[in-house]
């Protein structure tokens, strides 16, 4: 890939030259690319890519060892308003003495601000969020009480809750019941179709050309992105899952080592 | 007046009525103080510990109350070399504070430079400011002008030398620790759940976790004096742990680990005003102790009663099911639509005793009726009943052939262990799935199953 010198200043997330290492080892090399504006875009690659890194790299939950990402032209403290998150699931503890709507309703926190109780206009966002996402009857429910896919949905309608205009989503769609992944690629085509961005870390290749319109290859480097239907070949997943990188992870093996 | 005993006095002696009414009016000073200030201390510790447990940091929280050692020493010395008594309870529990904070600096710093996973640090941490903490004790009392007698009460805590002073300290600091929870409790839930997602929020995540730790390190060092720092950290873990049993919301979690926290404090300090040269502290933690064995056994959120109630019911519906499966397969292919014991025997693994058992309560919910001195026959709803059982155990047994490539020998066992928990809907999306008429056939001869 081509490292291109101009970046537009109206892409919604525009990443520069990000490289990432975790206790000197680097997991992104150089990852230099603008997303489109009001895409579904999927990042997918191998295990251990550096898919998830990415995007808390972004979100400046791990920390970036050179380049700069802008959202809409500024950097992410400045507008973290318009980025909502949604986490793997196995990264809280589903025994947390909390129900379905409570888990919803921190999606509001930051409207709600410092020290002052939820309202109600935030329980009725949160329910609508949870209406969108097929829960509304589980609201009371508390969360350890439901499936995983429940679980998923519930994450995903904190996220709704939040309102803003980029989606960044964790595996959302990993291990989860038929329902949950209707009710997800429903959720993503409405969110699409308001004009939102949304970056997905996605894993099943067989559903990247049913749920995306464009589409990251990512094994510790960008491989290719684009539009799927130009992107999403085989020769470019063979480059990204293939043998190629060998080498580079056996450089990435050394500069550990040292 | 019970405070009036000897040290060689060793006798444990029963108080008398008059007694128990006096500690129980906190009529005496003494005991007035001591409860009402381990009552504060109780209620502050059960609020602090219910954000501590959730964040999983029982164990930090006991590294800081051992690493305040050093700190009390270093204090005491300090305030000698400066020409003072250096008994200063003030400065002796700033020093606590200051250490506390040290030892969990030190955990934070062991964790984020080491491979060294949590526990170890935590035990490297609490160990070596222990061990120091001990011997600058011992320093200290070579010191020529101070007097150190009294020092050795934070250890185990001495709850007979509090005054007025430190009771109310207590109390203003229960209350400060509610009101901070009060407007906090929204950010801290948010620490405690997903710290990520609350950190992409725009929440200070760091300083919201160091002010917890902060009241941690504050609610640890009022406990010093009464509790000593070896049992301190029982305050913050067993009420906010025990609470847990009895219920599955944060807000009236805190409440309930408030109160078990303020109710240990009260039944400890009145015990121990009771039974003269109990030591308080211990006192107060056995008590949290008895809290927490109780809300395990009797607490309605996954207590020890609950789950067994709940697998008997369990139990008993399989084998309620499992009767009607036989019932219904032994009497399929007779004319008379009749069995007897012996028949159900053959079938099930069961004995005589427990057929008849089960059969005496399908008689009872009338699914079965006795129509002669050895035969059985299934009612009319039993009838119902029964097919419906069947149905679903053998769409599964289908299922399971079809579907998850199970040997026909193989699929009884497993279907038994599944199809007891298949709800309504999961049974009208297996047929869907199999297509299959109202009632598939067995796909293995009925009746060879043991």
């Amino acid at each position: 890939m081509k490292v291109e010198a101009g970046h537009s200043p109206t892409s919604p997330v525009s990443i520069h030259d990000l490289t990432v290492a975790y206790n000197r080892k680097p997991v992104l090399w150089d990852v230099d690319l603008d997303i489109p504006e009001g895409k579904l875009i999927a990042i997918v690659g191998p295990n251990g890519a550096g898919k998830s890194t990415l995007i808390k790299a972004v979100m400046d939950l791990v920390p970036k060892a050179s380049g700069k990402v802008m959202i809409y032209g500024n950097t992410f403290k400045k507008q973290r308003k318009l980025v909502s998150y949604v986490p793997q699931r196995e990264s809280v503890d589903w025994d947390f003495p909390i129900d379905a709507l409570g888990v919803v309703t921190m999606g509001r926190y930051s409207r709600i601000g410092w020290c002052k109780p939820v309202r109600k206009i935030d329980y009725k966002r949160a329910m609508d969020a949870l209406e969108r996402v097929g829960m509304s009857d589980y609201a009371r429910r508390q969360i350890s009480q439901l499936s995983g896919g429940q679980q998923q949905r519930v994450f995903l309608a904190r996220a709704l809750a939040q309102d803003s205009t980029i989606y960044f989503m964790d595996e959302p769609f990993a291990s989860v019941d038929a329902a949950t992944e209707k009710a997800i690629v429903k959720v993503l085509s409405d969110l699409r179709s308001s004009g939102k961005t949304v970056v997905v870390v996605h894993h099943d290749l067989q559903t990247v050309r049913e749920y995306f319109s464009h589409v990251i290859l990512l094994n510790m480097r960008v491989v290719a992105h684009g539009r799927v239907e130009d992107i999403f070949t085989e020769e470019n997943l063979k480059k990204t899952y293939g043998g190629r990188l060998t080498l580079l992870s056996e450089a990435v093996e050394r500069m550990a080592r040292h | 007046m019970i405070a009036n005993h000897s040290i060689s006095d060793s006798r444990v002696s029963l108080p008398s009525l008059e007694q128990i009414v006096q500690v129980l009016t906190l009529e005496e000073y003494n005991t007035r103080v001591v409860v009402l200030g381990v009552m504060a201390l109780g209620t502050a510790a059960g609020l602090v510990g219910t954000f501590l447990i959730l964040r999983r940091r029982a164990l930090t929280a006991d590294a800081l109350s051992h690493a305040t050692l050093p700190g009390i020493a270093i204090a005491f010395m300090v305030m000698v070399a400066l020409g003072g008594e250096g008994k200063n309870l003030l400065g002796l529990l700033i020093g606590a504070f200051v250490f506390g904070c040290i030892g969990v600096l030190a955990i934070l710093g062991i964790r984020h430079t080491t491979r060294l996973k949590d526990d170890a640090a935590i035990g490297i941490v609490l160990s070596v400011l222990f061990g120091l903490g001990l011997c600058l004790l011992r320093i200290a009392t070579e010191l020529p002008n101070g007097n150190t007698a009294g020092l050795n009460g934070f250890i185990f805590g001495k709850a007979a030398s509090m005054v007025a002073n430190d009771a109310l300290t207590m109390g203003v600091v229960a209350l400060g620790v509610a009101i901070v929870i009060g407007i906090l409790r929204k950010e801290w839930t948010l620490l405690c759940f997903d710290e990520k997602f609350g950190a992409v929020q725009g929440w200070p995540m760091l300083w919201l976790d160091v002010l917890l730790m902060a009241m941690v390190a504050i609610v640890t060092v009022i406990a010093l004096q009464s509790v000593g720092l070896v049992l301190a950290v029982a305050m913050l873990i067993i009420p906010a742990t025990s609470a847990r049993y009895w219920t599955t919301k944060i807000s009236s979690m805190l409440i309930a680990a408030a109160i078990i926290g303020c109710l240990s404090g009260w039944l400890g300090g009145i015990t121990s005003a009771l039974i003269p040269r109990m030591p308080t502290g211990p006192i107060i933690v056995l008590i949290c102790g008895f809290w927490f064995i109780f809300s395990f056994i009797v607490g309605p959120v996954d207590g020890l009663i609950i789950r067994q109630i709940t697998r008997l019911r369990l139990n008993r519906r399989i084998s309620m099911q499992h009767i009607l499966r036989a019932m219904w397969e032994v009497s399929e292919d007779t004319e008379t639509s009749q069995f007897s014991i012996e028949e159900i025997v053959y079938v099930r693994s069961w004995s005589k005793r427990t057929v008849s058992k089960l059969l005496r309560r399908c008689e009872k919910l009338h699914f079965a009726t006795r129509v002669s001195a050895k035969n059985w026959r299934l009612t009319q709803k039993g009838s119902a009943e029964a097919s419906r059982v069947v149905r679903n155990h053998r769409l599964w047994e289908v299922y399971l052939i079809t579907h998850a490539d199970i040997a026909p020998t193989h699929v009884d066992r497993d279907a038994d262990m599944i199809e007891h928990v298949l709800g309504r809907d999961l049974v009208a999306k297996l047929e869907l799935l199999l297509e299959t008429p109202a009632l598939p056939k067995s796909p293995h001869p009925v009746g060879e199953q043991q």
